[in-house]
């Protein structure tokens, strides 16, 4: 982890992206209004629950949205002073894998089970970097199997998928990502499917290559632990929104929406919870995005629900210092009546 | 002196790896647990904890009689299971109950919530083995008790399990398991599937349940944070083997086994001030497979403070405090291992062959 520099460059810049699905039930608005600065160098962490639009947020960045039935409605995403929301397939191309790279979650599925690990990343580079000769690909393949800690990577090379167990499939995909200098990398939740001191050596090495090779890390997780090992900066996000952004120690420590305290409070810790003691819980179940009325999505579940929260959605509030929530209770008596007002009106 | 309800001794289970189309002839065997012993007392809850693959869920299958156990013997309330007729084993099960991983699949999803909750008891009221015998209304009434305990409205028994969300459907294998006032539930993951907020309404349930109704859990999880979150005692499995077992407190407070050890380091712990000062011991490599038999210590190919002894000496458990074992040669008083030599102990594991 190193401190925010905010003189860094900003390389990505997602401004108010919203992705809707067309379903039979009605409008999913998987993200509807999201938006983050990524710096160079920094690890941007963004959590949240299944079916909170972590991974959409991203797939829709890397332009991955299945269409129809999703489509990118509205937002900006700058990388490099353009939109690449609004580029053409074929400018798309050569961003993606290129400038922007991902790591999805299941090493499993991601990876061709037919063709040998040599071939597939020889495709990756080869096409990435046109001049390059089907022997230079080889050796720089090798090169970057043995960056991520893959043994006799010169034989290992050639295996099928098959013949690598969970955590060497992740380490490939990870060396492919990498392999044509990505200046982001998109990690979509990368250790959810490994065991702990599997998850620890990846963790590890994402940590090691973005500080080496200066990449911007965005990464996905619903593992609060994760999160506080790894990022410089976390977004929460709930039922398609951000509902706070912070810098990591501030958010553990002064966690402002009582979601995020919630899901703090909620998972046990292995140096503090006590034996026996009931644990912190968030009654109720996460909202159906689909048509959702314009209030806070989280008032249901909500121990400080007020009635404001029940007509209108809370505008952002800056804490100071980066610190922004999107809660009522940040807002003075005035700002609540009148939405009240509006809302009944 | 407390009396363990469920004794295990020695249990293993081996699967074949067959060849050929016709005539399946055994080449090996896959030893998912390789000889696992420990006791479970009454009230008390025995966590066992282990990476994908250490042969935790096969060990409570196998506790179970859903697999036969290639060996060792599982006593519950005196009564020798592996043993048992299935008369006997029918009797067995109405107090041994299991709570399964995935909640999507361990639901038929043919059936409603209702036909859920009481199949236990029409099937064991149907054989005569409920005493007294229950009546249709009865069995309704005793579905809505459950649904009601396990906090799901009894208005959706008439429903079927898609129309639940995953902690929901967790609510219901958990009242199924409890539709026949067991004595002791295996849960096999219960929480690993579900995310982190509805996680702890869910290990507050199984809390309260264990006081209200007096319940003995063996509760098997890959995390170690629910784990010691839940647990009175905890035993670590690696490749089949319990490699350490203990107090919940002093598991965590002082590990011993050097797995253990790197279990708990490389655990992250969501808290951004202690995760940035703390020394991870990341181990190399990935878990053998458990497909040969070892000579030596399972942990050998991986363990950070191998010493040539333990190539070709299988540890046996040392008990270093009361209620604390371990299965490390490092931990042997009578000897330190450090100064023998590989050749030394290939000689010494020669002659006791």
């Amino acid at each position: 982890m190193s401190p925010i520099n905010n003189n860094q460059e900003v390389v990505l810049d997602v401004r108010d992206l919203q992705t809707y699905f067309k379903t039979d039930a009605g409008i999913v608005k998987a993200v509807d209004g999201v938006s983050f600065t990524l710096r160079k160098g920094q690890t941007l962490g963004i959590v949240g629950e299944s079916g909170s639009g972590k991974s959409v947020t991203n797939l829709s960045i890397m332009r991955l949205i299945p269409s129809p039935p999703g489509k990118v409605v509205g937002g900006q995403a700058l990388f490099e002073g353009e939109d690449i929301l609004a580029l053409d397939e074929k400018e798309m191309r050569k961003i993606r894998g290129n400038k922007i790279s991902m790591i999805f979650q299941d090493p499993m599925t991601s990876l061709n089970p037919f063709l040998r690990i040599s071939t597939q990343m020889i495709e990756t580079i080869r096409l990435h970097n046109k001049g390059l000769t089907r022997k230079e690909a080889l050796e720089r393949s090798i090169e970057m199997l043995r960056l991520v800690g893959i043994p006799s990577a010169e034989k290992r090379v050639t295996n099928y998928p098959h013949q690598f167990s969970g955590g060497m499939r992740q380490r490939v995909m990870i060396a492919m990502a990498l392999s044509c200098n990505a200046e982001i990398l998109i990690a979509d939740e990368p250790t959810t499917a490994l065991d702990v001191t599997i998850q620890a050596q990846i963790l590890e090495l994402i940590n090691k290559l973005s500080e080496q090779m200066g990449t911007s890390v965005i990464l996905i997780t619903h593992d609060l632990g994760v999160v506080a090992g790894m990022c410089d900066e976390v977004c929460v996000m709930y039922a398609g929104k951000i509902v706070e952004k912070a810098e990591t120690e501030k958010l553990y420590a002064f966690p402002a929406h009582p979601y995020t305290e919630g899901l703090i409070r909620s998972v046990p810790r292995m140096n503090t919870t006590k034996k026996g003691e009931r644990l912190y819980s968030i009654e109720g179940q996460p909202p159906n995005v689909i048509d959702l009325p314009p209030c806070c999505p989280f008032h249901p579940r909500c121990p400080k629900v007020m009635d404001v929260c029940r007509v209108a959605y809370p505008p952002i509030t800056d804490l100071g210092g980066g610190h922004e929530v999107a809660c009522w209770l940040y807002n003075s008596e005035e700002e609540k009546a009148a939405a009240l007002k509006e809302a009944q009106a | 002196m407390k009396q363990p309800i469920l004794q295990v001794r020695d249990l293993k289970q081996h699967f074949p790896i067959t060849t050929g189309m016709f005539f399946q002839r055994q080449v090996g065997s896959i030893r998912a647990v390789d000889g696992i012993s420990f006791d479970v007392y009454e009230g008390e809850t025995l966590g066992i904890v282990g990476e994908s693959g250490c042969g935790k869920s096969t060990a409570v299958r196998s506790i179970s009689q859903l697999y036969k156990p290639t060996s060792g013997s599982v006593i519950f309330n005196g009564l020798e299971l592996t043993t048992a007729d299935p008369k006997t084993m029918l009797l067995a099960r109405r107090d041994i109950q299991m709570i399964f991983q995935d909640p999507y699949a361990s639901l038929n999803p043919r059936m409603t919530v209702r036909s859920i909750i009481a199949e236990p008891l029409v099937i064991y009221n149907r054989r005569h083995l409920l005493d007294p015998a229950l009546t249709t209304l009865q069995i309704e009434h005793r579905v809505e008790e459950l649904m009601e305990r396990v906090g799901l409205s009894k208005a959706f028994k008439n429903r079927y399990p898609h129309e639940f969300s995953g902690g929901q459907r967790q609510r219901i294998g958990i009242a199924r398991a409890l539709a026949l006032n067991p004595k002791i539930i295996l849960a096999d993951e219960p929480v690993s599937a579900l995310d982190v907020s509805i996680q702890s309404q869910i290990l507050n349930l199984l809390g309260d349940l264990q006081k209200e109704f007096g319940l003995t859990y063996l509760f098997i999880a890959h995390d170690l944070a629910v784990i010691q979150h839940i647990s009175t005692r905890v035993a670590v499995m690696y490749l089949g083997k319990i490699v350490e077992i203990s107090e919940a407190v002093n598991l965590y407070d002082n590990p011993l086994h050097p797995y253990t050890v790197a279990l708990l380091s490389a655990a992250p712990i969501p808290d951004p001030v202690v995760e940035r000062d703390r020394q991870r011991i990341i181990l190399t490599g990935d878990v053998p497979s458990p497909d040969q038999e070892r000579f030596g210590c399972y942990f050998y190919d991986r363990c950070p403070k191998r010493m040539p002894w333990c190539s070709n000496h299988i540890p046996p458990m040392f008990k270093r405090a009361e209620n604390h074992e371990v299965a490390c040669w490092l931990y042997d008083d009578e000897r330190d291992y450090h100064d023998v030599s590989m050749e030394e102990a290939e000689a010494d594991a020669k002659l006791h062959a």
